[in-house]
Protein backbone atom coordinates (compact mmCIF):
# COMPACT_ATOMS: atom_id res chain seq x y z
CA UNK A 1 0.00 0.00 0.00
CA UNK A 2 2.95 2.19 0.57
CA UNK A 3 4.93 1.14 -2.48
CA UNK A 4 6.85 4.17 -3.83
CA UNK A 5 4.11 4.40 -6.74
CA UNK A 6 1.27 5.32 -4.56
CA UNK A 7 3.43 8.06 -2.36
CA UNK A 8 1.81 10.40 -5.02
CA UNK A 9 -1.15 9.33 -4.48
CA UNK A 10 -0.92 9.67 -0.72
CA UNK A 11 0.25 13.10 -1.42
CA UNK A 12 -2.43 14.46 -3.32
CA UNK A 13 -5.08 12.93 -1.05
CA UNK A 14 -3.93 14.51 1.88
CA UNK A 15 -3.59 17.81 0.01
CA UNK A 16 -6.94 17.69 -1.17
CA UNK A 17 -8.08 16.36 1.72
CA UNK A 18 -6.67 19.73 3.43
CA UNK A 19 -8.59 22.31 1.46
CA UNK A 20 -11.40 20.48 1.20
CA UNK A 21 -12.00 19.78 4.86
CA UNK A 22 -11.56 23.75 5.76
CA UNK A 23 -13.29 24.97 2.74
CA UNK A 24 -16.49 22.51 3.26
CA UNK A 25 -16.58 24.10 6.82
CA UNK A 26 -17.10 27.56 5.61
CA UNK A 27 -19.77 25.57 3.28
CA UNK A 28 -21.83 24.39 5.75
CA UNK A 29 -21.33 27.89 7.46
CA UNK A 30 -22.51 29.98 4.50
CA UNK A 31 -25.19 27.22 3.56
CA UNK A 32 -23.40 26.94 -0.04
CA UNK A 33 -24.01 23.43 -0.53
CA UNK A 34 -25.83 23.91 -3.88
CA UNK A 35 -23.35 26.28 -5.30
CA UNK A 36 -20.33 23.68 -3.79
CA UNK A 37 -22.14 21.00 -6.26
CA UNK A 38 -22.36 23.06 -9.06
CA UNK A 39 -18.67 24.71 -8.98
CA UNK A 40 -16.76 21.17 -9.54
CA UNK A 41 -19.65 20.43 -12.64
CA UNK A 42 -19.23 23.74 -14.51
CA UNK A 43 -15.89 22.97 -14.32
CA UNK A 44 -16.88 19.64 -15.83
CA UNK A 45 -17.13 20.53 -19.42
CA UNK A 46 -13.96 22.66 -19.28
CA UNK A 47 -11.52 18.89 -18.99
CA UNK A 48 -14.00 17.57 -22.10
CA UNK A 49 -12.96 20.66 -24.16
CA UNK A 50 -9.39 20.69 -23.42
CA UNK A 51 -9.59 17.14 -24.61
CA UNK A 52 -11.15 18.47 -27.75
CA UNK A 53 -8.61 21.21 -28.71
CA UNK A 54 -5.66 19.37 -27.37
CA UNK A 55 -4.93 21.73 -24.36
CA UNK A 56 -3.85 21.17 -21.02
CA UNK A 57 -7.22 20.17 -19.09
CA UNK A 58 -6.28 22.48 -16.01
CA UNK A 59 -6.43 25.84 -17.92
CA UNK A 60 -10.16 24.75 -19.47
CA UNK A 61 -11.01 23.30 -16.30
CA UNK A 62 -10.11 26.89 -14.50
CA UNK A 63 -12.19 29.02 -17.03
CA UNK A 64 -14.79 26.89 -17.04
CA UNK A 65 -14.74 26.38 -13.52
CA UNK A 66 -14.21 31.13 -12.95
CA UNK A 67 -17.08 31.05 -15.44
CA UNK A 68 -19.47 28.86 -13.07
CA UNK A 69 -19.00 31.43 -10.47
CA UNK A 70 -19.83 34.33 -12.50
CA UNK A 71 -22.89 32.72 -13.46
CA UNK A 72 -23.61 31.84 -9.91
CA UNK A 73 -22.54 35.67 -8.65
CA UNK A 74 -24.42 36.73 -11.21
CA UNK A 75 -27.34 34.21 -10.74
CA UNK A 76 -27.39 35.64 -7.19
CA UNK A 77 -29.86 38.46 -7.54
CA UNK A 78 -32.80 36.04 -8.98
CA UNK A 79 -35.96 35.81 -8.09
CA UNK A 80 -35.37 32.26 -7.15
CA UNK A 81 -31.59 31.68 -6.73
CA UNK A 82 -31.85 27.85 -6.11
CA UNK A 83 -33.52 27.33 -9.81
CA UNK A 84 -30.89 29.09 -11.21
CA UNK A 85 -28.23 27.38 -10.22
CA UNK A 86 -30.23 24.23 -10.98
CA UNK A 87 -29.99 25.66 -14.37
CA UNK A 88 -26.43 26.89 -14.82
CA UNK A 89 -25.68 23.30 -13.30
CA UNK A 90 -27.32 21.65 -16.55
CA UNK A 91 -26.17 24.10 -18.86
CA UNK A 92 -22.38 23.30 -17.92
CA UNK A 93 -23.47 19.43 -17.87
CA UNK A 94 -24.96 19.62 -21.33
CA UNK A 95 -22.31 21.16 -22.84
CA UNK A 96 -19.53 18.76 -21.15
CA UNK A 97 -22.15 15.92 -22.84
CA UNK A 98 -21.47 17.27 -26.36
CA UNK A 99 -17.84 18.31 -25.58
CA UNK A 100 -16.82 14.56 -24.86
CA UNK A 101 -19.44 13.30 -27.30
CA UNK A 102 -17.36 15.21 -30.19
CA UNK A 103 -14.37 14.51 -29.28
CA UNK A 104 -14.83 10.68 -29.29
CA UNK A 105 -14.18 9.81 -25.80
CA UNK A 106 -17.23 9.15 -24.31
CA UNK A 107 -17.80 6.25 -21.46
CA UNK A 108 -14.41 6.21 -19.67
CA UNK A 109 -13.87 9.85 -19.56
CA UNK A 110 -17.30 10.27 -18.07
CA UNK A 111 -16.97 8.45 -15.43
CA UNK A 112 -12.69 9.63 -14.77
CA UNK A 113 -14.23 12.81 -14.23
CA UNK A 114 -17.40 12.40 -11.76
CA UNK A 115 -15.80 9.65 -10.06
CA UNK A 116 -12.27 10.72 -10.54
CA UNK A 117 -9.02 8.79 -10.66
CA UNK A 118 -7.27 8.59 -7.58
CA UNK A 119 -4.53 5.70 -8.39
CA UNK A 120 -4.13 7.07 -11.46
CA UNK A 121 -2.52 10.30 -9.69
CA UNK A 122 1.13 11.37 -11.35
CA UNK A 123 3.92 13.34 -10.51
CA UNK A 124 2.77 16.62 -12.51
CA UNK A 125 -0.33 16.28 -10.25
CA UNK A 126 2.03 17.67 -7.19
CA UNK A 127 2.30 21.30 -7.91
CA UNK A 128 -1.29 22.24 -8.11
CA UNK A 129 -2.11 19.93 -5.01
CA UNK A 130 0.32 21.84 -3.18
CA UNK A 131 -1.00 24.58 -4.38
CA UNK A 132 -4.60 24.13 -3.26
CA UNK A 133 -3.83 21.97 -0.14
CA UNK A 134 -2.00 24.91 1.42
CA UNK A 135 -3.19 27.87 -0.92
CA UNK A 136 -6.96 27.59 0.46
CA UNK A 137 -6.61 26.40 4.05
CA UNK A 138 -4.09 29.84 4.36
CA UNK A 139 -6.54 32.11 2.54
CA UNK A 140 -9.46 30.89 4.23
CA UNK A 141 -7.65 31.19 7.70
CA UNK A 142 -6.57 34.63 6.91
CA UNK A 143 -10.11 35.56 6.36
CA UNK A 144 -11.86 33.33 8.87
CA UNK A 145 -13.30 36.30 10.96
CA UNK A 146 -14.72 38.37 7.99
CA UNK A 147 -16.04 35.06 6.48
CA UNK A 148 -17.93 33.69 9.75
CA UNK A 149 -19.26 36.59 10.85
CA UNK A 150 -20.75 37.73 7.59
CA UNK A 151 -22.13 34.32 7.29
CA UNK A 152 -23.30 34.42 10.95
CA UNK A 153 -24.38 37.84 11.43
CA UNK A 154 -24.93 39.56 8.22
CA UNK A 155 -26.34 43.03 9.76
CA UNK A 156 -23.65 43.51 11.71
CA UNK A 157 -20.69 42.43 9.36
CA UNK A 158 -22.38 45.05 6.93
CA UNK A 159 -22.27 47.85 9.55
CA UNK A 160 -18.38 47.06 10.51
CA UNK A 161 -17.68 47.52 6.45
CA UNK A 162 -17.21 43.61 5.19
CA UNK A 163 -18.71 43.77 2.14
CA UNK A 164 -20.98 40.41 1.39
CA UNK A 165 -21.16 40.30 -2.08
CA UNK A 166 -16.73 40.57 -2.20
CA UNK A 167 -16.92 37.88 0.16
CA UNK A 168 -19.15 35.62 -1.18
CA UNK A 169 -16.65 36.05 -4.67
CA UNK A 170 -13.28 35.68 -2.64
CA UNK A 171 -14.95 32.14 -0.90
CA UNK A 172 -16.71 30.72 -4.76
CA UNK A 173 -13.44 31.52 -6.54
CA UNK A 174 -11.79 29.72 -3.59
CA UNK A 175 -13.91 26.56 -4.28
CA UNK A 176 -13.89 27.32 -7.65
CA UNK A 177 -9.99 26.63 -7.85
CA UNK A 178 -10.07 23.85 -5.55
CA UNK A 179 -12.35 22.34 -7.90
CA UNK A 180 -10.37 22.83 -10.87
CA UNK A 181 -7.41 21.33 -9.69
CA UNK A 182 -8.78 18.57 -7.89
CA UNK A 183 -11.30 17.31 -10.01
CA UNK A 184 -9.32 15.11 -12.40
CA UNK A 185 -7.57 13.66 -9.45
CA UNK A 186 -11.03 13.04 -7.09
CA UNK A 187 -13.36 13.53 -9.37
CA UNK A 188 -16.25 16.14 -9.59
CA UNK A 189 -18.39 13.98 -7.44
CA UNK A 190 -16.13 13.17 -4.51
CA UNK A 191 -14.83 17.11 -4.11
CA UNK A 192 -17.81 17.60 -3.19
CA UNK A 193 -18.62 14.45 -1.04
CA UNK A 194 -15.50 15.93 0.68
CA UNK A 195 -16.31 19.20 1.68
CA UNK A 196 -19.92 18.53 2.49
CA UNK A 197 -19.78 15.14 4.54
CA UNK A 198 -17.05 15.96 7.08
CA UNK A 199 -17.51 19.80 8.04
CA UNK A 200 -21.57 19.04 8.60
CA UNK A 201 -20.31 16.00 10.54
CA UNK A 202 -17.88 18.33 12.48
CA UNK A 203 -20.79 21.43 12.82
CA UNK A 204 -22.89 18.56 15.35
CA UNK A 205 -20.33 17.81 17.11
CA UNK A 206 -18.55 20.92 18.18
CA UNK A 207 -20.24 24.43 18.46
CA UNK A 208 -17.28 26.49 18.64
CA UNK A 209 -15.96 27.48 15.30
CA UNK A 210 -12.44 27.25 15.53
CA UNK A 211 -12.36 23.55 17.07
CA UNK A 212 -15.32 22.98 14.29
CA UNK A 213 -12.67 23.81 11.70
CA UNK A 214 -9.95 21.16 12.98
CA UNK A 215 -12.37 18.53 13.59
CA UNK A 216 -13.85 18.79 10.06
CA UNK A 217 -10.10 18.70 8.86
CA UNK A 218 -9.23 16.04 10.95
CA UNK A 219 -12.46 13.95 9.41
CA UNK A 220 -11.64 15.01 5.79
CA UNK A 221 -8.27 13.27 6.11
CA UNK A 222 -9.30 10.57 8.00
CA UNK A 223 -12.02 9.68 5.00
CA UNK A 224 -9.56 10.47 2.40
CA UNK A 225 -6.89 8.09 3.99
CA UNK A 226 -9.60 5.41 4.34
CA UNK A 227 -10.80 5.70 1.19
CA UNK A 228 -7.19 5.21 -0.94
CA UNK A 229 -6.74 2.74 1.55
CA UNK A 230 -9.83 0.52 1.21
CA UNK A 231 -9.46 1.80 -2.76
CA UNK A 232 -5.77 -0.20 -2.77
CA UNK A 233 -6.90 -2.94 -0.94
CA UNK A 234 -9.92 -3.58 -2.80
CA UNK A 235 -9.14 -2.73 -6.18
CA UNK A 236 -13.09 -0.91 -5.67
CA UNK A 237 -13.40 3.03 -7.13
CA UNK A 238 -12.37 5.64 -4.46
CA UNK A 239 -15.26 7.28 -4.89
CA UNK A 240 -17.76 4.63 -3.62
CA UNK A 241 -15.48 4.36 -0.44
CA UNK A 242 -15.47 8.31 0.21
CA UNK A 243 -19.51 8.67 -0.56
CA UNK A 244 -20.35 6.31 1.75
CA UNK A 245 -18.06 6.96 4.43
CA UNK A 246 -18.75 10.64 4.26
CA UNK A 247 -22.21 10.32 4.49
CA UNK A 248 -21.15 7.68 7.22
CA UNK A 249 -19.89 10.63 9.80
CA UNK A 250 -22.62 12.63 9.35
CA UNK A 251 -24.81 9.91 10.54
CA UNK A 252 -22.87 9.14 12.91
CA UNK A 253 -21.90 12.53 14.20
CA UNK A 254 -26.38 13.33 14.05
CA UNK A 255 -26.99 10.11 16.51
CA UNK A 256 -24.00 10.90 18.97
CA UNK A 257 -25.48 14.49 19.00
CA UNK A 258 -29.15 13.10 19.91
CA UNK A 259 -27.81 10.59 22.04
CA UNK A 260 -25.62 13.44 24.31
CA UNK A 261 -27.57 14.54 26.68
CA UNK B 1 -34.11 21.50 -45.75
CA UNK B 2 -37.68 19.91 -45.42
CA UNK B 3 -39.62 20.22 -41.80
CA UNK B 4 -39.39 16.23 -41.57
CA UNK B 5 -37.44 13.69 -43.24
CA UNK B 6 -39.68 11.11 -44.55
CA UNK B 7 -38.03 8.26 -41.82
CA UNK B 8 -38.79 10.73 -38.75
CA UNK B 9 -42.12 9.45 -37.43
CA UNK B 10 -41.76 6.31 -39.53
CA UNK B 11 -38.64 5.16 -37.51
CA UNK B 12 -39.24 2.78 -34.49
CA UNK B 13 -36.60 4.63 -32.24
CA UNK B 14 -37.59 8.01 -32.89
CA UNK B 15 -41.15 6.80 -31.96
CA UNK B 16 -40.18 5.44 -28.56
CA UNK B 17 -38.06 8.51 -27.96
CA UNK B 18 -41.00 10.79 -28.70
CA UNK B 19 -42.97 8.87 -26.41
CA UNK B 20 -40.69 9.08 -23.59
CA UNK B 21 -39.67 12.55 -23.62
CA UNK B 22 -43.25 13.23 -23.78
CA UNK B 23 -44.02 11.63 -20.63
CA UNK B 24 -40.71 12.63 -19.23
CA UNK B 25 -42.23 16.41 -20.15
CA UNK B 26 -45.19 16.29 -18.66
CA UNK B 27 -45.18 15.26 -15.37
CA UNK B 28 -41.48 16.86 -14.86
CA UNK B 29 -42.97 20.49 -15.53
CA UNK B 30 -45.81 20.02 -13.92
CA UNK B 31 -44.06 18.75 -10.69
CA UNK B 32 -41.35 20.84 -11.31
CA UNK B 33 -43.61 23.89 -10.72
CA UNK B 34 -44.12 22.83 -7.23
CA UNK B 35 -40.26 21.98 -6.95
CA UNK B 36 -39.44 25.63 -8.27
CA UNK B 37 -42.17 26.86 -5.54
CA UNK B 38 -41.22 25.20 -2.46
CA UNK B 39 -37.24 26.03 -3.69
CA UNK B 40 -36.29 22.37 -3.47
CA UNK B 41 -34.13 22.45 -7.06
CA UNK B 42 -31.18 21.03 -4.75
CA UNK B 43 -33.45 18.25 -3.62
CA UNK B 44 -34.73 17.25 -7.02
CA UNK B 45 -31.51 17.52 -8.26
CA UNK B 46 -29.81 15.26 -5.37
CA UNK B 47 -32.83 12.53 -5.58
CA UNK B 48 -31.42 12.70 -9.92
CA UNK B 49 -28.14 11.78 -8.70
CA UNK B 50 -29.19 9.20 -6.26
CA UNK B 51 -31.24 7.00 -8.88
CA UNK B 52 -28.31 7.35 -11.20
CA UNK B 53 -27.10 4.48 -8.89
CA UNK B 54 -30.73 2.93 -10.12
CA UNK B 55 -29.48 2.54 -13.19
CA UNK B 56 -26.10 1.28 -12.64
CA UNK B 57 -27.68 -1.57 -10.67
CA UNK B 58 -30.37 -2.15 -13.86
CA UNK B 59 -26.94 -2.98 -16.33
CA UNK B 60 -25.95 -4.91 -13.16
CA UNK B 61 -29.06 -7.03 -12.64
CA UNK B 62 -30.63 -6.69 -16.18
CA UNK B 63 -33.68 -5.41 -15.04
CA UNK B 64 -35.44 -3.20 -16.52
CA UNK B 65 -33.93 0.23 -16.23
CA UNK B 66 -37.22 2.40 -15.27
CA UNK B 67 -37.30 -0.08 -11.78
CA UNK B 68 -33.80 0.31 -11.38
CA UNK B 69 -34.12 4.47 -11.35
CA UNK B 70 -37.22 4.24 -9.79
CA UNK B 71 -37.10 2.05 -6.47
CA UNK B 72 -33.18 3.85 -6.11
CA UNK B 73 -34.92 7.66 -6.13
CA UNK B 74 -37.99 6.26 -3.99
CA UNK B 75 -35.21 5.12 -1.74
CA UNK B 76 -33.34 8.59 -2.02
CA UNK B 77 -37.13 10.07 -1.38
CA UNK B 78 -37.14 8.57 2.27
CA UNK B 79 -33.40 9.29 2.68
CA UNK B 80 -34.10 12.61 2.69
CA UNK B 81 -37.36 12.45 4.46
CA UNK B 82 -35.69 10.99 7.71
CA UNK B 83 -32.51 13.20 7.67
CA UNK B 84 -33.91 16.08 7.12
CA UNK B 85 -34.80 19.04 9.31
CA UNK B 86 -36.86 22.04 9.33
CA UNK B 87 -34.37 24.53 8.99
CA UNK B 88 -33.51 25.44 5.07
CA UNK B 89 -29.89 25.20 5.32
CA UNK B 90 -29.45 22.20 7.11
CA UNK B 91 -32.14 20.28 4.51
CA UNK B 92 -29.47 21.56 2.07
CA UNK B 93 -26.30 20.03 3.49
CA UNK B 94 -29.00 16.71 3.73
CA UNK B 95 -29.71 16.93 0.56
CA UNK B 96 -25.57 16.76 -0.21
CA UNK B 97 -25.03 13.91 1.85
CA UNK B 98 -27.82 11.65 0.37
CA UNK B 99 -26.47 13.12 -2.72
CA UNK B 100 -22.84 12.06 -2.05
CA UNK B 101 -23.80 8.66 -0.66
CA UNK B 102 -26.15 7.79 -3.42
CA UNK B 103 -23.02 9.01 -6.25
CA UNK B 104 -20.55 6.82 -3.99
CA UNK B 105 -23.18 3.93 -4.64
CA UNK B 106 -23.13 4.75 -8.49
CA UNK B 107 -19.13 5.12 -8.89
CA UNK B 108 -19.21 1.38 -7.24
CA UNK B 109 -21.92 -0.07 -9.23
CA UNK B 110 -20.70 1.53 -12.94
CA UNK B 111 -17.52 -0.07 -12.38
CA UNK B 112 -19.22 -3.00 -11.56
CA UNK B 113 -21.08 -2.98 -14.93
CA UNK B 114 -17.62 -2.64 -16.54
CA UNK B 115 -15.63 -5.00 -15.29
CA UNK B 116 -18.37 -7.84 -14.34
CA UNK B 117 -20.78 -7.02 -17.50
CA UNK B 118 -18.53 -5.22 -20.07
CA UNK B 119 -21.17 -2.86 -20.27
CA UNK B 120 -18.95 -0.37 -21.49
CA UNK B 121 -21.07 2.35 -22.32
CA UNK B 122 -23.07 2.16 -19.33
CA UNK B 123 -21.75 5.32 -17.45
CA UNK B 124 -22.61 7.80 -20.61
CA UNK B 125 -26.11 6.17 -20.97
CA UNK B 126 -27.15 6.26 -16.56
CA UNK B 127 -25.83 9.68 -16.65
CA UNK B 128 -26.25 11.50 -19.87
CA UNK B 129 -28.83 9.47 -21.20
CA UNK B 130 -29.15 7.67 -25.04
CA UNK B 131 -32.82 8.41 -25.63
CA UNK B 132 -32.44 6.26 -28.99
CA UNK B 133 -30.93 3.68 -28.16
CA UNK B 134 -34.06 3.05 -25.31
CA UNK B 135 -35.63 -0.67 -25.31
CA UNK B 136 -38.61 -0.73 -27.30
CA UNK B 137 -41.30 -1.15 -24.68
CA UNK B 138 -40.34 1.50 -22.33
CA UNK B 139 -42.15 4.15 -24.27
CA UNK B 140 -45.26 2.40 -23.44
CA UNK B 141 -44.16 2.19 -19.65
CA UNK B 142 -42.78 5.55 -19.44
CA UNK B 143 -46.17 6.90 -21.01
CA UNK B 144 -48.45 4.93 -18.63
CA UNK B 145 -45.77 6.58 -15.53
CA UNK B 146 -46.48 9.75 -16.64
CA UNK B 147 -50.25 9.12 -17.06
CA UNK B 148 -50.30 7.91 -12.97
CA UNK B 149 -47.80 10.63 -11.64
CA UNK B 150 -49.89 13.08 -13.32
CA UNK B 151 -53.12 11.64 -11.72
CA UNK B 152 -51.53 11.17 -8.48
CA UNK B 153 -50.70 15.35 -8.73
CA UNK B 154 -54.12 16.37 -9.60
CA UNK B 155 -55.29 14.14 -6.57
CA UNK B 156 -53.28 16.12 -4.04
CA UNK B 157 -53.04 19.77 -6.29
CA UNK B 158 -55.11 21.83 -3.86
CA UNK B 159 -53.62 21.10 -0.20
CA UNK B 160 -50.26 20.57 -1.76
CA UNK B 161 -50.25 24.04 -3.23
CA UNK B 162 -51.88 25.61 -0.21
CA UNK B 163 -48.77 24.28 1.76
CA UNK B 164 -46.13 25.15 -0.69
CA UNK B 165 -47.65 28.88 -0.38
CA UNK B 166 -47.85 29.10 3.51
CA UNK B 167 -47.30 26.10 5.46
CA UNK B 168 -48.57 28.06 8.88
CA UNK B 169 -52.49 28.44 6.57
CA UNK B 170 -51.83 24.85 5.60
CA UNK B 171 -51.64 23.41 9.19
CA UNK B 172 -54.48 25.42 10.35
CA UNK B 173 -56.31 24.41 7.93
CA UNK B 174 -55.92 20.46 9.21
CA UNK B 175 -53.49 19.69 6.60
CA UNK B 176 -50.71 17.15 7.26
CA UNK B 177 -48.18 19.24 5.90
CA UNK B 178 -45.88 16.31 6.77
CA UNK B 179 -47.61 13.37 4.99
CA UNK B 180 -48.10 15.72 1.99
CA UNK B 181 -44.00 16.75 1.83
CA UNK B 182 -43.34 12.76 1.53
CA UNK B 183 -46.11 12.23 -0.52
CA UNK B 184 -44.94 15.22 -2.83
CA UNK B 185 -41.08 13.97 -2.88
CA UNK B 186 -42.73 10.39 -3.81
CA UNK B 187 -44.25 12.31 -6.72
CA UNK B 188 -40.85 13.82 -7.33
CA UNK B 189 -39.02 10.42 -7.39
CA UNK B 190 -41.19 9.23 -10.40
CA UNK B 191 -40.86 12.72 -12.63
CA UNK B 192 -36.77 12.97 -12.18
CA UNK B 193 -36.93 8.47 -12.80
CA UNK B 194 -38.74 9.43 -16.00
CA UNK B 195 -36.51 12.49 -16.94
CA UNK B 196 -33.81 9.75 -16.43
CA UNK B 197 -35.05 7.74 -19.15
CA UNK B 198 -35.41 10.93 -21.18
CA UNK B 199 -31.98 12.76 -20.84
CA UNK B 200 -29.99 11.01 -17.95
CA UNK B 201 -29.71 10.62 -14.64
CA UNK B 202 -27.87 14.21 -13.78
CA UNK B 203 -29.83 15.64 -16.94
CA UNK B 204 -32.98 15.17 -15.88
CA UNK B 205 -32.67 18.25 -13.59
CA UNK B 206 -33.00 20.57 -16.77
CA UNK B 207 -36.64 19.00 -17.66
CA UNK B 208 -37.52 19.45 -14.23
CA UNK B 209 -36.23 22.68 -13.51
CA UNK B 210 -36.23 24.73 -16.62
CA UNK B 211 -39.31 24.24 -18.21
CA UNK B 212 -41.42 25.10 -14.73
CA UNK B 213 -38.97 28.34 -13.88
CA UNK B 214 -39.96 30.09 -17.68
CA UNK B 215 -43.88 29.40 -16.69
CA UNK B 216 -43.90 30.77 -13.75
CA UNK B 217 -42.42 33.62 -15.29
CA UNK B 218 -45.23 34.08 -17.97
CA UNK B 219 -48.48 32.80 -15.81
CA UNK B 220 -50.24 34.21 -13.74
CA UNK B 221 -51.81 30.99 -11.84
CA UNK B 222 -49.85 28.05 -10.25
CA UNK B 223 -52.34 25.96 -12.51
CA UNK B 224 -51.86 27.80 -15.44
CA UNK B 225 -47.71 27.05 -14.59
CA UNK B 226 -48.66 23.62 -14.58
CA UNK B 227 -50.37 23.76 -17.78
CA UNK B 228 -47.79 25.96 -19.58
CA UNK B 229 -44.85 23.81 -17.68
CA UNK B 230 -45.52 20.55 -19.24
CA UNK B 231 -46.21 22.32 -22.77
CA UNK B 232 -42.64 23.97 -22.81
CA UNK B 233 -41.34 20.98 -21.42
CA UNK B 234 -42.74 18.65 -24.44
CA UNK B 235 -41.89 21.48 -26.92
CA UNK B 236 -38.28 21.30 -25.56
CA UNK B 237 -38.17 17.03 -25.44
CA UNK B 238 -39.30 17.00 -29.22
CA UNK B 239 -37.48 20.05 -30.87
CA UNK B 240 -34.33 18.16 -28.93
CA UNK B 241 -35.35 14.54 -30.32
CA UNK B 242 -35.90 16.24 -34.05
CA UNK B 243 -32.72 18.13 -33.68
CA UNK B 244 -30.65 15.05 -32.66
CA UNK B 245 -32.12 13.78 -35.94
CA UNK B 246 -31.18 16.03 -38.06
CA UNK B 247 -27.40 16.79 -36.46
CA UNK B 248 -26.35 13.05 -38.57
CA UNK B 249 -24.34 14.72 -41.09
CA UNK B 250 -23.00 17.93 -39.50
CA UNK B 251 -20.39 16.33 -38.20
CA UNK B 252 -18.93 13.01 -40.08
CA UNK B 253 -20.78 10.37 -39.03
CA UNK B 254 -22.01 11.18 -35.57
CA UNK B 255 -25.10 12.13 -34.32
CA UNK B 256 -25.09 14.98 -31.20
CA UNK B 257 -26.49 13.96 -27.95
CA UNK B 258 -30.08 14.21 -27.94
CA UNK B 259 -29.50 15.34 -23.90
CA UNK B 260 -27.91 18.14 -25.10
CA UNK B 261 -30.33 19.55 -27.35
CA UNK B 262 -33.15 19.09 -24.79
CA UNK B 263 -30.77 21.09 -22.56
CA UNK B 264 -30.13 23.60 -24.78
CA UNK B 265 -33.67 24.36 -25.79
CA UNK B 266 -35.01 24.25 -21.60
CA UNK B 267 -32.47 27.39 -21.75
CA UNK B 268 -33.54 28.81 -24.51
CA UNK B 269 -36.88 28.71 -23.08
CA UNK B 270 -35.99 30.16 -20.10
CA UNK B 271 -34.34 32.55 -21.73
CA UNK B 272 -36.67 33.57 -23.49
CA UNK B 273 -39.42 33.80 -20.36
CA UNK B 274 -36.78 36.21 -18.49
CA UNK B 275 -36.43 38.38 -21.27
CA UNK B 276 -40.34 38.64 -22.74
CA UNK B 277 -41.60 39.21 -18.06
CA UNK B 278 -38.96 42.13 -18.28
CA UNK B 279 -39.57 43.75 -21.56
Amino acid sequence: MFEPYMLDAWIVATLVALAAGCAGYFVVLRGAGFAAHALPMAAFPGAALAGLLGIARFYGLAVFALGGVAGLAWLKRAQRPDAATALVLVAMLGLGALFLSLSGQYSNAVYALLFGQILGVGAADLPPAFGIGIGVPVVLLLCFRPLTYSALVPDLAATRGLSGAGLDLLFLGLLAVTSAVALPIAGALLVFTLMVGPAAAARNLVRAPLPALGVSIILALLIAWAALALAYLTGLPSGFFVGTLSAAAYLAARLTRRLSP
Amino acid sequence: MMLLQPGFLASVPVQNALLIGAGAALLSGAAGVFTVLRSQSFAGHALADVSSAGGAMAYLLGISPLLGFFSLSVLGALALEVIGTRRAAERDLAAGIVLGAGMGGTALLLYLDVTVKGSAGAAVSVMFGSLFAAPPGLGVAVALGALAGLLGLGLIYRPLLLASLDSELAKADGVNTRLLGTAYLLLLALAVTLSAMAVGAILSTALLIGPAAAALRLAHSPAAAMGLAALLGLFCAWGGVWLAYQSYGWTPGHVWPVSFFITALVLAVYAVASLVRRG
